[in-house]
């Protein structure tokens, strides 16, 4: 099979944060002590003009600054989300608009919980094989809400990034993708709710951690390779808890981990969260540099890439856009009542 | 062409008009006019009628008609327009019944201003007033109203053309004059310090810096000079009525220092009336916010560039001052129904060239100056009457 | 419900500051015209698409609180006029900073946000707001 991967990519967190405890004192709930045991130290929050469609167009015009592909050779773009401003009417043609992609061009909206993202990059990445695009974007952004009160509200919160898939001037080739999916409802939302609601202790070993570990051993056991032949791992992380349990139980190092483990930071971005964390290890990567991912999503399933970053890495012009680290670097902390006020849970009149 | 003459002027009360609705306020102005005129009503052949928003605010088109089936003009089938130019409608108005009268077309014209704006909640009669920036460019882009001559002022203050107080001055200055005015909607000083701290409403400008919303009508009767002295003693006359056109939105413009629709109409009006700006000696601005007073008193070369702000400060804008200016009350604190005020302008110039403005008059009237604006300075009238 | 239409015709302006220049004079106009008003008749066919820069700097603003109802949950808000550096004034609002530590001359970019909704079953309508340059 022709060699894809990557040829751009670009992240996109919202400026302002608020901490877990500041949500608890709301809720009589000992927050900090809760953050601390999902390590969530403080989560993004979008500005009340911000949605997935201004995140997913900030992510990819970020990935275009990077490279010199003209945006009218897009071929396919694909927003995952669990958040789109509309149940009917995609966000992706508002991004490829926006990023000048449209209109020859296929585009449509991807929704698989926390994992949409990833599932953007395996669609694009068979559009690419195959020939039917020259180049395919996937975006993976989400503004997730937790109903207030909910454990959720701790960490749902708000970023995206994209990425141009390719066959030319790669900074990095994915070597394989394979997926394991099964019917687990541990997290849903219903057609007209504003939250969504999970199955509280579910959403752990039948869930996430089963998904991504038969995915990562699928993964390992393809392509021959052992948590040691990689430099990085980034896997999906609802808190910071969860990746690093499933990590040292597939026998990666904290080392590994750490460079794209964004959720205490930033909250969980769902449909973002493996694509920014996959974006904060790009930012620093290697030539040669081999990255272990695995996504997952509730519902449930799990995408694992395997991804080495070639010599195209050092052409690559990663200062034309803000890294993870400098994007996250000046929040601007909110109250809860501000914080209820931009995420729109306030009642008003009409 | 012929020399025109204002014969007769009327107006209602500027404010919140409860009990009354825009019929009403409309036939008020004009039966006040008519009889101030000393005419039966019968005289009159053509109306036109300054008003911005009626379709918004009382969501009633085709206001021509209205007005001319109310006041009785109807019934004569005198032809009645509406004229539309935002916040400049009322001089617009009286511009087309003065051109009417001097072209031949109309032997006595009745021009009426009027707006009702206190039957839509604040928040519908703000976006109303947005709606003469740019709506597409402008007003759905979040920049209100006051917020454009917000940054108007912003720069003038970070140019150093003029001072927070000093912009502050031009409330302080119209509220002044506005105590010696039965009709206005404010008839109570205010200091600076007052203007200064009320509630922001758009940085730097405040509550106090910002035109209230207003109920009102005013009307004035027009013939020809030649004609005037049949109906009354006291005649004034049209010296110059000019208008120039300028961008509809404001960060179009080479400069937003200054209004060059302003300028424009100033210098044609005042060559129409052979005249130069140091002969005005009184002067109705459109201040329906501070800045707009500051600009105006430039633009129209009352005072120099840099220095009308200080002229406000200084009290030489108050109507015993050297160079009076909204003796009114202006916009500010007579009040601004839209479509009336610039109608409600000449009406009080006729009150000072006459010599009848009572506590507000000035002494020695010769011409009398009105500036109407529309938007940002997109639309701009200036009239100067004479006393004669 | 507002005009879907007319707010879609408008999306090369709202999302990406397409404006046009002029081809008989050169200069470059925001929004786009069909008509160079300096050159008129000279320019029929002669205007041109022109992208206007996504940076520029803050010439003037205000922080906007008796706001419209589209805007409610973000006042006070910052509104200005941005000279980009082709020279153009733009009008939109400046967000992502507090409001209070803006200052003339200060160097911004565009982003794509929410300009209103059209209520809660409504378009969303999209377009450019300045927030500090990187
Ligand atoms: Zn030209």
């Amino acid at each position: 099979m022709v060699k894809v991967g990557i040829v751009s990519y670009g992240a996109y967190v919202p400026r302002y944060r608020i901490t877990p405890e500041e949500i608890g004192k709301v809720w009589g709930v000992d927050g900090k002590g809760m953050g601390r045991g999902l390590y969530i130290l403080e989560k993004s929050v979008p500005h009340p003009d911000e949605d997935v469609a201004t995140i997913a167009t900030e992510a990819a015009r970020n990935m275009l600054a990077r490279t010199s592909v003209p945006a009218d050779r897009i071929g396919a773009l694909y927003v995952g989300s669990e958040s789109h401003p509309y149940a009917v009417k995609p966000t992706a043609t508002i991004v490829a608009t926006a990023i000048g992609a449209s209109p020859r061009m296929t585009a449509a909206d991807l929704e698989f919980a926390c994992k949409a993202g990833t599932a953007g990059i395996q669609v694009s990445m068979g559009l690419v094989g195959s020939g039917m695009a020259e180049y395919a974007v996937a975006i993976g952004a989400d503004t997730s809400q937790g109903a207030p009160g909910d454990a959720l509200e701790y960490s749902a919160s708000a970023g995206g990034a994209a990425y141009l898939i390719g066959k030319k001037d790669l900074i990095a080739v994915i070597n394989k993708t394979v997926s394991y999916t099964t019917d687990t409802p541990d997290f849903w939302r219903r057609e007209g709710q504003p939250y969504p609601t999970h199955a509280g202790r579910f959403t752990g070993e039948p869930a996430y951690f089963r998904h991504i570990n038969a995915a990562a051993k699928m993964m390992m056991e393809d392509v021959g390779t052992q948590p040691s032949d990689y430099q990085y791992a980034v896997f999906h992380q609802p808190n910071g808890k969860f990746p690093t349990r499933v990590a040292a139980g597939l026998g990666f190092t904290e080392e590994q981990v750490q460079t794209g483990l964004l959720t205490p930071r930033i909250g969980n971005t769902y449909s973002g969260a493996v694509p920014i964390g996959l974006a904060a290890v790009l930012d620093v990567a290697k030539p040669d540099d081999r990255i272990f991912v695995v996504a997952y999503g509730s519902g449930a399933g799990s995408d694992a890439f395997d991804i080495t970053v070639t010599d195209g890495i050092l052409e690559y012009d990663r200062d034309a856009a803000p890294t993870v680290s400098k994007l996250i670097e000046d929040p601007v902390y909110l109250d809860y009542a501000s914080y209820a006020k931009f995420k729109g849970k306030i009642v008003m009149q009409e | 062409m012929r020399e025109v003459a204002v014969i007769g002027v009327g107006m209602t009360k500027f404010g919140e008009l409860w009990d009354s609705s825009f019929r009403d306020i409309g036939l008020k102005a004009g039966m006040l006019a008519i009889e101030d005129a000393g005419l039966s009503g019968d005289e009159i052949d053509g109306m036109f009628i300054g008003n911005m928003a009626s379709g918004r605010f009382i969501d009633q088109h085709h206001i021509g008609a209205l007005i001319a089936d109310y006041s009785g003009m109807a019934s004569n089938h005198v032809p009645a327009t509406r004229v539309e130019a935002g916040g400049a409608s009322g001089g617009m108005a009286f511009r087309q019944g003065v051109m009417a009268v001097a072209s031949g077309m109309h032997d006595m014209v009745i021009v009426g201003g009027a707006e009702k704006m206190t039957d839509v909640d604040d928040p519908s009669s703000n976006a109303i007033i947005d709606s003469t920036a740019d709506q597409q460019w402008e007003s759905s882009m979040g920049a209100t109203m006051a917020s454009l001559h917000a940054m108007i002022a912003k720069r003038c203050i970070h140019e150093g053309m003029a001072t927070r107080e000093e912009i502050a001055a031009v409330s302080v200055n119209s509220h002044a004059n506005a105590v010696d005015n039965p009709n206005a909607q404010f008839r109570r000083a205010t200091k600076i310090e007052s203007v200064i701290r009320s509630s922001a409403v758009a940085e730097p400008l405040g509550m106090f810096d910002c035109a209230p919303i207003s109920d009102g009508a005013a009307a004035v009767v027009l013939c020809p000079l030649e004609d005037a002295k049949k109906h009354t003693d006291k005649p004034v006359k049209v010296a110059a009525v000019s208008q120039a056109s300028d961008t509809l939105a404001l960060f179009q413009r080479n400069s937003i220092l200054s209004f060059a629709a302003t300028r424009v109409a100033a210098e044609r009006a005042y060559a129409r009336a052979g005249i130069s700006a140091k002969d005005v000696s009184v002067a109705e601005v459109h201040d329906n916010y501070t800045i707009s007073g500051i600009l105006a008193a430039q633009d129209l070369g009352l005072f120099k560039k840099g220095e009308a702000g200080k002229a406000f400060l200084e009290g030489v804008t108050l109507t015993g001052g050297k160079m009076p200016i909204n003796t009114s009350g202006g916009l500010k604190a007579q009040g601004h129904p839209i479509g009336a005020t610039g109608v409600a302008q000449i009406v009080e110039l006729t009150h000072q060239m006459r010599g009848t403005a009572d506590k507000r008059q000035i002494a020695k009237p010769r011409y009398g100056l009105a500036q109407n604006v529309g938007g940002t300075g997109s639309a701009v009238t200036v009239s100067i009457l004479e006393a004669i | 419900m507002a005009s879907v239409a007319r707010e879609w015709r408008e999306i090369p302006g709202r999302y990406n500051t397409v404006g046009t220049k002029c081809g008989a004079c050169g200069k470059i106009y925001f929004p786009a015209r069909s008509l160079c008003p300096k050159c008129r008749r000279a320019s029929v066919g002669k205007m041109e698409r022109y992208d206007i820069s996504e940076e520029g700097e803050v010439y003037t603003f205000s922080v906007v609180h008796d706001a419209p109802d589209a805007n409610m949950r973000m006042k006070p808000y910052a509104v200005g006029m941005v000279k980009t550096t082709d020279g153009v004034l733009l009008t939109g609002q400046i967000v992502d900073i507090d409001p209070h530590r803006i200052e003339i001359g200060m160097p911004v970019r565009t982003v794509l946000r929410k300009i209103y909704e059209d209520g809660e079953s409504g378009v969303i309508h999209y377009g450019f707001k300045f927030v500090p340059k990187w």
